[in-house]
């Protein structure tokens, strides 16, 4: 392996790209082959590095230096100062210290506790022997030559972990249902369908640290007596299947997969699947459904996956976060895992608050951690500066929650995170415009299979889209509530059964904002249109 | 015998057995809860969420379809919680379903209506956008109106499960999902075989035979047409459900009354040329065995089946027997034979079919079924749409008094009226056959072996010495498993009989609504009680067949009657998918 004195990470992520980070990194190479420095300086890419609101970003290491907003035309300056003399180029530094660590990308970041993110940013995601160099598969090894499934297990359920796509299940519990039950064809799989809006923390692990996702999978194949891990990724997430494609083959090539792994006896593989993008099948048996090649459908419950699920044999479905998690619980042990966080949540969460914050961006920090912590100090607080006002929790399938929230901590007893995304909403949003949003996400996303979800979710669209045109009825705020518990109680899947959260949550905090729509034909906010003549703040 | 788990429904203690569903649970204890998308013949689908309940414990409410029981379970089945989830999901339906009750096809016997007044359902609160697809009337059997379409999937489920054809699917997501065929083609593009199971299934509107009542109420009233009406088997077990009887009510007499009533000027029975395919069919498996002909031979009184085995299996064509089916046989003989008997020109004559099947509307339509120089069945009618006509006719067929088929074509024997069960052509086939080669008389003439629902049946009949292996299935499913057997040289058949539809026409796609197993069963009942009723119970014995050989057909397989009772079968070329 060549020696290079200087690596430059270049965050490759969508918003990068889409902020010109393909010309810049050409550009970089360019200057660096002009130069004469490529034997001396490697160029990696990178995946979304959590901050690319600030796009193009790129690292500099040994120095760790994080470079922002860049145009093609700084980087001669880049190469000249910083390659050639070593200095740095202070006007393009995104902020903080120059240290060895990650870049806190600004003050509040010195409150994240990095477990599932500790490789991020800081190693080449290409590079299996990067990963190795960090400690990586170090903890495989343990686990498969000094350690008894059924210790693996243990160990997982020591440690509390709960699933991070949203429904919080025990992680160890389900590990330990999937290895007791009857099968001899059992399958874990990995679950980065992540298309809830607002969440783009699975992203980032798959795009930053691929192994620690194909370590973590062998390590559960091993505990429950899997043969076969299968990574079912969302369909948009170019960089994350690249990466975890190379990362598979480069760990095949080490006798890392396959036959025999560290001479323990154990076979494993893992496969690479692309979702097609429908929303539902982040729900495990839709995606199930969707991994046998039918259509991505929620399946009836019972029986769950773990012991009917793909092929009908028994099935580990962890989210990509709860995976990353496991080499660290295996490496350090249940009960240091379980010192982090609260009483009943456990370790770190990645939250990744969007929308109306100064800071946006994907963040790891312990439960307990509370919402103005987060919203202020992490993310920043508003971006306009002016008065917070709500913010989904988990996205459009969560709760929406106000400034009253503030002090209430993230934690499955208190504040229940979702799948961690923080859709953040300053005073000039409009409650209403941004319930029918979420509504016509869903009614988009509805598989059609079950009545309540299918034609509900259309009915409510319908009625919040009249209020945004100021087109209402009071009535319809008694049917609203009516085809939320409806949909809440009778739907066949998670898709339906949140549909109707935002509204319900929201109706709760803003009545007034909904009267004045509905009954007033006003919008407070001015943001949305009305069309019957109604309303002084029309705009 | 599985363990026993005790439950509380409703407040009463009640047992059930583990691996039972609650809504099983709540069945066996005379528990009523209302379903949709549920069929017994059917895998669970569970997407309907009508027959929700309220389990003690739960957070959601469980579809009890699918909810398996467990000990200790204390289960509501009405709770207020309940019966405003059933209310509020009978109202999303309605609000998008077209407000044309009156008008339906399924009109009074729609279960969408049926739960919307049972469920207490007094008015649709929410409205909106309602799909709109066009009708699909691309072929003579099946018409597709989806805009009455609740997306139960019973259609869906029917046709890959029972007929494993496959012909619709969901297509599309969400809100716009359609059943239809792939890519939302018509269902005269793909394998449809027609059969009709969907439309036995369908709890709406949404899917109807093609009903060509207007056209016969015209030739009834035309005064220069001569109008004949002939009765498959299956009918007479089932039509009097349509009148509000049970089923298994045997109305053979009353259904002839009613259609002399109704203005037929001969009322004739498809039991006649039942018989005459036995002595066609028989002799041509007896030829078979003789000469080394292609074997197993498998029957071809099934349209569905035909157009099954045209579409999935072209190469095993040369298995069928040449016979047409009864249907095809009668229109080919009213139109030559009894037209010069009675001296009256045929192209006057009007043949009408009323039948239990769907796929017997296509076939009357097929090119080749024009022997007597016209199409030599005219108007396919089924039960439901028969019914239907009688009731407009304004006739109260529960309590006529019995009338009598017209002879000659409406001779019969009991042999002929097992046809209507799965097993019968096979039976009946198995009395003249034996009789035949051995020349000795059969004397326990019910065959049991060949009787019952199993979906696949196997026989080994005792010709005198000679043993003959015979094979029966029903449900195009069934038919397959037996298909694959033969293309894999594993079957060593001599005779199969292959009906289309679940026990044979007695589940016909065009009978009666609402259909299971346990009603098949009453149906079949009723046509082994006609039969056991008769006193000619051999083909080779119906009277009016002989005759009909003396002064027309000289002789089963005579040029004659390959001229007209027998065809050719065509490979099928149209896409299939696979599910």
């Amino acid at each position: 392996m060549p020696l290079y004195r200087s690596h430059i990470l270049v965050c490759t992520g969508t918003t990068c790209v889409l902020k010109g980070c393909t010309a810049v990194q050409s550009a970089l190479i360019a200057e660096i082959k002009r130069r004469g420095l490529e034997n001396e300086v490697k160029v990696v890419e990178t995946g979304c590095l959590g901050i690319s609101e600030k796009g193009p970003v790129m690292i500099v290491y040994p120095e760790g230096v994080t470079y922002c907003q860049l145009k093609v035309s700084d980087i001669p300056e880049i190469v000249e100062e910083h390659l050639l003399k070593g200095r740095t180029v202070s006007r393009l530094v995104y902020t903080g210290p120059v240290t060895g660590e990650v870049k806190p990308a600004h003050p509040g970041r010195q409150k994240e506790q990095r477990i599932v993110l500790k490789n991020i940013g800081i190693i080449d995601p290409t590079s299996i022997e990067e990963y190795i160099a960090y400690g990586g598969y170090e903890v495989l090894g343990k686990a498969l030559t000094q350690m008894t499934p059924e210790q693996v297990v243990a160990e997982v359920k020591t440690s509390q972990l709960r699933g991070r796509g949203g429904a919080a299940f025990p992680t160890g519990i389900k590990w330990e249902l999937t290895a007791q039950a009857k099968g001899d064809n059992k399958s874990v799989i990995c679950n980065a369908d992540e298309g809830e809006p607002g969440n783009f923390k699975d992203r980032l692990i798959l795009e930053g640290d691929p192994h620690c996702v194909v370590e973590a999978m062998i390590i559960a194949g091993y505990a429950v007596g899997a043969k076969t891990g299968y990574l079912y990724i969302r369909g948009e997430y170019h960089q994350s299947v690249a990466h975890t494609e190379k990362a598979i083959a480069d760990a095949k090539a080490m006798g890392l997969l396959g036959k025999d792994i560290f001479g323990s006896g154990f076979d494993y593989d893992i496969k690479v699947f692309k979702g097609a993008g429908a929303y539902v099948c982040g729900e495990e048996t839709a995606l199930i459904e969707s991994l046998e090649g039918r259509r991505g459908e929620s399946m009836v419950k019972p029986p769950f996956p773990p012991t009917q699920g793909l092929w009908g044999q028994p099935t580990v479905i962890n989210n990509v976060e709860t995976l990353a998690n496991i080499p660290h619980i295996i490496l350090n042990g249940g009960e240091w895992y379980a010192g982090i966080g609260t009483e009943k949540s456990k370790g770190t969460k990645i939250f990744s608050p969007c929308g109306d914050v100064f800071y946006p961006g994907v963040y790891e920090v312990p439960f307990g951690i509370t919402m103005r912590e987060v919203i202020y100090e992490l993310a920043g607080g508003t971006k306009s500066g002016k008065p917070f006002k709500a913010v989904l929790v988990g996205g459009p399938s969560g709760a929406c929650v106000g400034a009253e929230s503030m002090d209430k901590t993230f934690a499955y007893e208190d504040l229940a995170p979702g799948a961690g995304a923080l859709i953040v909403m300053d005073e000039d949003k409009c409650i209403v415009d941004t319930v029918n949003n979420c509504l016509k996400f869903f009614v988009h996303e509805s598989c059609g299979q079950c009545i309540p979800c299918r034609e509900g979710t259309k009915r409510m669209y319908e009625m919040t889209k009249s209020w945004t045109e100021g087109q209402g009825e009071e009535a319809d705020l008694a049917l609203m509530q009516a085809l939320t518990s409806n949909l809440a109680l009778t739907s066949r899947c998670g898709l339906g059964q949140v549909a109707g959260t935002a509204f319900a949550t929201s109706y709760k905090l803003f009545p007034d904002e909904y009267l004045s729509h509905v009954v007033g034909a006003e919008c407070p906010t001015g943001k949305c249109t009305m069309t019957n003549g109604g309303g002084k703040n029309n705009g | 015998m599985a363990n026993t788990v005790n439950l509380t429904i409703n407040g009463m203690s009640v047992q059930a057995e583990e691996g039972m569903t609650v809504l099983q649970a709540a069945q066996k204890a005379g528990v009523y809860i209302p379903t949709l998308c549920y069929h017994p013949d059917l895998s669970i689908e569970g997407v309907c969420r009508i027959c929700v309940v309220e389990i003690k414990g739960q957070r959601l409410l469980c579809p009890s379809c699918a909810y398996p029981v467990a000990e200790g379970m204390d289960i509501n089945t009405h709770s207020p919680k309940v019966r405003e989830a059933r209310r509020t999901i009978i109202e999303l339906l309605l609000a998008n379903h077209p407000d044309e009750c009156l008008t339906c096809s399924n009109n009074q016997k729609c279960e969408l209506q049926r739960l919307a007044k049972e469920l207490g359902v007094q008015q649709v609160r929410f409205e909106g956008a309602r799909r709109d697809v066009p009708i699909d009337t691309s072929n003579p059997s099946v018409i597709r109106n989806m805009d009455k379409c609740i997306l139960c999937k019973r259609c869906v489920r029917v046709c890959h499960e029972m007929q494993s054809v496959g012909a619709i699917f969901a297509n599309k997501r969400g809100w716009d999902t359609v059943i239809a065929p792939p890519f939302n083609k018509e269902l005269s593009e793909m394998v449809c075989v027609f059969c009709g199971q969907c439309i036995n299934r369908c709890p709406t509107g949404a899917l109807k035979g093609n009903d060509p009542a207007a056209e016969v109420w015209e030739a009834l009233s035309d005064p220069d047409k001569h109008v004949v009406v002939q009765t498959a088997p299956a009918v007479r077990a089932a039509i009097g459900e349509e009148f509000g009887m049970p089923a298994g009510s045997l109305v053979t007499g009353k259904m002839v009354a009613a259609l002399k009533m109704m203005g037929f000027d001969k009322v004739f029975d498809t039991d006649f040329t039942a018989d005459l395919t036995i002595l066609e069919e028989g002799n041509e498996l007896l030829h078979r065995l003789k000469t080394g002909g292609t074997l197993p031979i498998i029957t071809s009184c099934s349209p569905g089946w035909i157009n099954f085995i045209e579409h999935f299996y072209p190469e095993q064509l040369p298995h069928l027997s040449t016979c047409k089916s009864p249907q095809q046989m009668f229109g080919a003989l009213a139109k030559t034979y009894y037209a010069e008997k009675m001296g009256i020109d045929p192209s006057k004559i009007v043949v009408v079919s009323i039948m239990p099947c769907t796929a017997k509307k296509y076939e009357s339509e097929r090119p080749e079924m024009r022997s007597s120089g016209y199409q030599d069945v005219d108007y396919v009618l089924t039960t439901r749409e028969a019914a239907g006509m009688m009731k407009e006719a304004g006739i109260d067929l529960p309590n006529l008094e019995d009338g009598k088929f017209d002879l000659p074509l409406g001779m019969s024997t009991g042999a002929a009226v097992i046809f209507g069960n799965t097993g019968g052509v096979m039976e009946a086939a198995l009395r003249t056959v034996y009789e035949v080669v051995t020349g000795k008389t059969l004397e326990n003439v019910e065959i049991k072996a060949v009787r019952g629902m199993e979906g696949v049946r196997e026989a080994e009949i005792d010709l005198d010495g000679t043993k003959v292996k015979a094979a029966v299935a029903h449900g195009l499913a069934n038919a397959r498993k037996i298909l694959d057997l033969i293309k894999e040289g594993k079957a060593d058949y001599a005779f199969v009989e292959v009906m289309c539809c679940p026990g044979g026409c007695i589940g016909g796609g065009g009978q009666p609504h609402p259909t299971s197993e346990e009603i098949r069963k009453k149906r079949a009942e009723a046509i082994y009680a006609e039969d056991s009723g008769m006193a000619l119970r051999k083909s080779h014995e119906n009277p009016a067949v002989l005759t009909l050989y003396k002064e027309f057909l000289g002789e089963p397989l005579s040029h004659k009657s390959h001229e007209l009772l027998h065809t050719k079968y065509t490979a099928k070329t149209k896409k299939k998918a696979k599910a």
